[in-house]
């Protein structure tokens, strides 16, 4: 580490090491952090909110816990960001939605509660997608996001501002959601590490609902070995939610320095496919990025993996239009109590209750979210629900067990994270050529299974490349392990936006 | 209930300004001409992406409603303390008292 690098730029387990070596205390990471943000976020404008104070008071905790030799995790004084979709008591929070706009939460998310436990310091709240629908953080109610490495860019979205700040070394790491991707394509885009985890292995008290079956909060981090750290901190059962395993959290970093021999990994050829008349398979993904992918799998055959790229997920094409009946109808349902009764935007004034929550709906949802509720009340509705909801959750289960049937063969799929490099913000206008982003992250969702984005090369305009890796369900840490193994074999994890060098010219041009 | 093939070719036709105007009304959406246009071509053609599914064949498929194979997870029957009357309200539109406020629910006649 450079003398004149910042420090944010360092990793959890490297801010741990030194935190209880004594080499820097959690106030100076966390005011590091802090500097960053100002110095950098007129650009990026990861966060929507920024909370100065407490991660100070935060901060002071911490030292003292780390002083004392009670740091109860790795995370104790690593400063952190944590996505606008996660309730944080007493901190704003909008879900990117000017429904939130002034909600001050009565209670921490579990997550949210498990990382304050660890002593991990926050420092503020990022952008995102107006409540996690969207693949660019350009659909969020107060200001679209920009990408490190091009801020003509998107980031990716949903999560586009927590991977964006991990990317600007604005903080150490982040936690965001990822629904149909929104973790593992801002990832992939911003060239960070991003990981969703098995459904269930998180819980989502406090996480605001988009599509229950399918959203789970995940860490964005620089390195696997962080990911590993993070979830650590956050995974395991919790009573306020019944749909979080019970089955206790296991040793995540347990396997990480086993490398690649021996495993079986599984390329299904309909990843791979770039079939221009067929739209649920692979079109539209980049030469630069295909190229990329190709050549990570090349490095995993050579460092001991057994490639199988005779695989197949004959039906895994179909994800997208199940997951576009499945996430809308969820969405539907979950965004009825946005009443303007209880909390958040309210319209008054109309002659009964009935017009002021139409009103109240009107003006405080975005166009996105609109479209998404009445598609979903569509699909719901009596004459169209066995012919839409039913068939989808047919198609599921159908996807499901071709998923099952390759773990019979193999332990790991890789697979590309995302169709293209980050594009240009306001290329995509329509709405379903958005969603294809979706298209090799959407099935891990489908299926409930723990999902990885890694850094895996540059393209277009050196724009970074992710790679995917998608294990069986509970198999988090075989899969950090094979990411972890890849990751040791190139350097794109360590290679940085060149945002910081940027400003400081624009600074003093202008200066 | 129509069956599954009828519904699916019902909705391969242009979706109406009349349709809409009803999801919004059931989803309690105020809308304006304008918008309702916009949604009616722009479901329209989302909606034509989504009928692939309708030639998979699901014949005695049981459906799928999550990821995980968990079921039915119970929390145990004890009684924890809620949220302090003051912080859930604190939050609020409109209050009174301990109530939330809004406008008349039912017409007056």
């Amino acid at each position: 580490m450079s003398a004149n690098e910042p420090d944010g730029w360092l990793t959890i387990a490297g801010a741990a090491e030194r935190l209880r070596a004594g080499d820097v205390t959690s106030t100076q990471l966390t005011q590091a952090s802090l500097e960053r943000i100002r110095a950098t976020d007129d650009q990026v404008r990861a966060f929507v909110t920024v909370t100065e104070e407490s991660a100070l008071e935060a901060a002071a905790r911490a030292d003292d816990l780390l002083r004392s030799g009670d740091a109860p995790s790795a995370l104790t004084g690593v400063p952190i960001a944590l996505k606008d979709v996660l309730m944080t008591e007493g901190v704003r929070t909008t879900a990117g939605s000017r429904m939130l706009d002034d909600l001050a939460p009565p209670y921490d998310a579990t997550s949210v509660a498990r990382l304050r436990a660890a002593g991990a310091v926050s420092v503020g709240k990022t952008n995102m997608d107006e409540f996690a629908m969207g693949s660019s953080t350009e659909h969020s109610a107060w200001f679209p996001t920009a990408n490190p490495w091009d801020l003509e860019r998107v980031p990716g979205g949903s999560s586009g501002g927590s991977a964006a700040a991990v990317a600007a070394g604005q903080c150490v790491a982040s936690l965001g959601s990822d629904t149909g991707g929104s973790i593992r394509q801002p990832a992939a885009f911003c060239g960070v590490v991003g990981m969703k985890p098995t459904y269930g292995r998180v819980s989502r008290y406090g996480l605001i609902a988009f599509a229950s079956s399918l959203d789970q909060i995940g860490p964005f981090t620089h390195t696997v070995e962080d990911a590993a750290l993070l979830l650590q901190a956050i995974a395991g059962p919790d009573p306020l939610d019944s749909t979080c395993s019970g089955e206790p959290a296991p040793d995540f970093s347990a396997q990480l320095r086993e490398g690649l021999d021996g495993l079986r990994i599984a390329a299904p050829r309909q990843f791979f496919e770039c079939d221009q008349n067929d739209q649920r398979s692979g079109q539209g993904m980049d030469a630069g990025v295909a190229a990329a992918v190709e050549g990570a799998l090349d490095l995993l055959a050579g460092a001991g993996a057994a490639l199988d790229r005779g695989a197949s997920l004959p039906s895994v094409g179909y994800s997208l239009p199940v997951y576009y009946v499945l996430a809308p109808s969820e969405c539907s349902a979950n965004l009825a109590r946005y009443d303007g009764v209880k909390y958040g935007y309210a319209a008054r004034g109309g002659e009964s209750m009935w017009e002021d929550m139409e009103a109240t709906r009107q003006h405080g949802f975005g166009a996105e979210v609109k479209r998404r509720i009445l598609l979903g009340a569509y699909a719901l509705s009596a004459g169209y629900y066995d012919a839409y909801y039913l068939q989808a959750q047919k198609v599921r289960t159908i996807i499901r067990r071709e998923f099952d049937a390759v773990f019979e063969q193999a332990d790991l799929i890789v697979a590309p994270t995302t169709p293209t490099v980050a594009f240009r913000q306001g290329e995509i206008t329509d709405p379903y050529q958005m969603y294809l982003n979706d298209i090799y992250t959407i099935p891990a969702n489908i299926a409930g299974l723990p999902a990885i984005s890694l850094p895996c090369g540059f393209a277009e305009a050196g724009m970074p490349v992710g790679l995917q890796l998608i294990a069986n369900r509970n198999d988090e840490a075989l899969l950090l392990r094979a990411a972890h193994a890849f990751e040791q074999l190139g350097n794109w994890s360590s290679q940085r936006p060149m945002l910081g060098n940027a400003n400081e010219q624009t600074d003093s041009a202008s200066g | 209930m129509t069956d599954s093939q009828a519904s699916a070719d019902g909705a391969s036709e242009a979706f109406t300004a009349e349709q809409v105007r009803h999801l919004a009304m059931l989803a309690r959406i105020g809308m304006t001409s304008q918008e309702v246009e916009g949604f009616r071509a722009e479901l329209a053609s989302i909606l034509s992406h989504i009928q692939a599914l309708a030639a998979v064949d699901t014949e005695g498929v049981p459906p799928t409603a999550n990821g995980a194979d968990l079921l039915n997870v119970q929390a145990e029957d004890a009684a924890r303390p809620s949220l302090p009357v003051e912080a859930v309200l604190a939050n609020a539109p409109q209050r009174e008292a301990d109530y939330f406020r809004v406008q008349a629910v039912l017409e007056s006649s």
